[in-house]
């Protein structure tokens, strides 16, 4: 089944007295277990669609379904709870709390949906050990490297057992090595079941993913298999 | 339901943790907004203390005036700014006395009494400046006195202007360090009285006047021996204290026809009671009360908009991580509530702090005024500061709650 149904979804912001049209009939659909990555340059649309897709923003018509629940229509604290329960966001910026340690920040998810303590902390313990930063769980951000922040990251993108996992840039801040280990990071993940939505301009990390969905001045321009993915060495 | 126990109370500790973190962070920065708030309660808590201490000290003097208990007097207790009216008024004198032992219905006891100072001698001691008071038997009733030795005089014993007399504690310890009074006979002038009882101790009126320091004779025997051509009070215990308005009628009626005041006339006498005293020291109380709260009021005031700033900045500072926040699950009501705590906390820190200030303070002031910091003041300072904290961060963190989780994520 879909996990994602986006038809004809169009967005519409209001600058002064401009309208921007940044999405136009878009429509989408992504299965469970795929692999697939939004390319487009800046001002392409893009981060908006990523923005409705994690359900941070809702469309201005059209429709969204989300594991076959209509979510274009819902408020804020729905919004919330989705974005809670089943989407694991990774950033390009990593987006880690500063102040608190790795395990703290894998935590936060749970805490945030009512989980109690003693499960929490066997839940984010798990999802360390996942990444392979069990031994960094009490180190602070400014601690780890930029390597280790995003494997936290990710650690609490997966943390509540997320239906998709969207990541944004995840390899923009890094080194060409650490961002090789993080796309093998990925694709073992992939490998184990979990839904990635990677959104990207850069064309050799879009080749990652095993579909590649291509858009352009708002619109969806192309929507095709990738040809020679590119499959990192498994740590 | 225990869940939410749990992560409310979660909430809280990370609410303090976070601001503690924020505190030690910006040391100037945080002891400079919660001044306001120090202020403020260090006002309080002194004022709180004060006003219980004289509570205190007040409620202890007034009881021993009695509530159910009328003075007939010349001058009224607190006659303000007329007192050349009160100056050329008659004496009370004896006969009216008599008049209301006729004729009053509503009334329990009733006693004359009028004064002088003496020095009451005993064998080669002396214990000078103590006040004589000449009353009848029922002084014991109105004074509401209670013996710690021997007994009051009887009637017979005050009809009959027996030389008896009963000591005031203070009084007794002077004359009679090692022995008891009772039977003793001691002298005031050339006349000598036997000594019945002894009044338990008393303590002092409003610290002014020790009330041990007196010796009880009967009236008709202060008349011997002082004179009887002077004025006297009297005092008046009323049957019943539901029914203190209708006695004190009944007691300006004998009055006023015993002392011949011309019907349209004003009263040419005073009947004080102790809930003069009482509206007295509500009223200054009242003003204390009142310059207090608005040092109080004042300094919250600005340690309230001092906090609010600092919560505008911290949220203006942190909004890419409410952006985050929110973006992994934080509900407006979520983020609102971190932010409260934390406002509340910073709060609460200067309350603390204020409320360690004040307790060497309070212990300063114990010298002038015996008092103690009462818990309840403390609770209620801590309610306060809570509030206000919780109070003037409310904008910012409602401020943070709104936030769009795409705008903050993007905030740098």
């Amino acid at each position: 089944m879909n996990v994602i149904n986006i038809k004809n979804i169009s967005k519409t912001y209001v600058m002064g007295t401009e309208a921007v049209h940044a999405l136009h009939d878009v429509s989408i659909q992504i299965e469970r277990g795929e692999y697939v990555a939004i390319m487009g340059p800046s001002g392409s649309g893009k981060s908006t669609l990523m923005n409705i897709l994690g359900c941070l923003d809702t469309p201005s018509t059209g429709l969204y379904e989300f594991n076959g629940v209509n979510v274009s229509e819902m408020n804020d604290n729905e919004l919330a709870k989705i974005r809670n329960k089943e989407i694991g966001f990774v950033f390009q910026t990593f987006n880690l709390i500063p102040r608190s340690d790795a395990l703290h920040n894998v935590e936060l998810p749970l805490i945030y949906g009512g989980i109690n303590a003693h499960e929490r902390k066997r839940l984010a313990e798990e999802s360390l050990h996942h990444v392979n930063l069990a031994d960094r769980m009490h180190h602070r951000p400014n601690e780890l490297s930029g390597g280790q922040r995003q494997r936290v990251a990710i650690a609490r993108a997966l943390v509540t057992k997320p239906s998709i996992i969207l990541a944004d840039e995840p390899t923009g801040n890094l080194d060409t090595k650490t961002g090789d280990e993080i796309m093998a990071l990925l694709e073992e993940l992939h490998h184990n079941g979990n839904t990635i939505i990677l959104v990207t301009h850069e064309e050799y990390i879009a080749e990652h993913a095993n579909r590649i969905i291509r858009i352009r001045d708002g619109m969806v321009e192309r929507d095709e298999p990738v040809e020679k993915k590119i499959v990192p060495k498994l740590a | 339901m225990g869940m939410k126990v749990a992560d409310f109370a979660y909430e809280l500790k990370e609410g303090l943790a976070i601001s503690f973190q924020a505190i030690r962070a910006n040391k100037m920065r945080s002891v400079l907004t919660t001044l306001g708030i120090v202020i403020g309660i260090v006002s309080v808590t002194l004022m709180g203390t004060a006003i219980e201490g004289l509570s205190r000290g007040f409620n202890d003097s007034i009881s021993k005036i009695g509530a159910d208990v009328l003075y007939v007097q010349k001058w009224p207790w607190f006659g303000g700014d007329e007192w050349w009216k009160y100056r050329n008024r008659k004496d009370i004198k004896y006969d009216q006395y008599k008049a209301i032992e006729r004729q009053a219905t509503l009334v329990k006891a009733a006693t004359p009494a009028c004064y002088t100072m003496a020095s009451v001698k005993y064998q080669d001691r002396s214990s000078d400046g103590v006040t004589v008071i000449g009353a009848n038997d029922q002084y014991v009733e109105t004074s509401g006195i209670l013996m710690d030795a021997g007994r009051f005089f009887s009637q017979s014993e005050a009809d009959g202007g027996r030389p008896v007399c009963v000591l005031g504690s203070e009084v007794a310890d002077n004359l009679f360090p090692s022995e008891t009074p009772i039977g003793k006979t001691v002298r005031i002038g050339s006349a000598t009285f036997r000594v019945v009882g002894v009044v338990e101790k008393q303590g002092s009126f409003l610290g002014l006047e020790s009330l041990d320091d007196r010796i009880v004779i009967p009236i008709e025997s202060f008349f011997q021996h002082f004179g009887s051509n002077r004025g006297i009070q009297i005092s008046v215990k009323a049957a019943n204290i539901k029914d203190l308005d209708d006695t004190k009628e009944e007691l300006r009626g004998i009055l006023r026809k015993a002392r011949h005041v011309p019907p349209k006339a004003e009263d040419d006498f005073a009947i004080n009671q102790q809930e003069m005293f009482v509206q007295t020291f509500n009223a200054i109380g009242g003003v204390v009360a009142g310059i207090g709260l608005f040092i109080t009021a004042l300094s919250l005031f600005v340690g309230a908009i001092g906090i609010m700033n600092i919560m505008f900045v911290s949220v203006t500072e942190r909004t890419k991580e409410i952006g985050i926040r929110k973006a992994i699950g934080a509900k407006r009501s979520t983020v609102l509530l971190q932010f409260l705590i934390e406002s509340a906390s910073l709060s609460l820190i200067g309350g603390l702090i204020g409320i360690i200030i004040s307790y060497p303070l309070s212990l300063l002031l114990n010298q002038i005024l015996p008092t103690s910091m009462p818990l309840s003041v403390v609770g209620i300072a801590i309610l306060i500061s809570i509030i206000v904290g919780v109070v003037s961060g409310f904008l910012p963190a409602n401020r943070a709650s709104k936030l769009d989780p795409v705008e903050a994520l993007r905030y740098e």
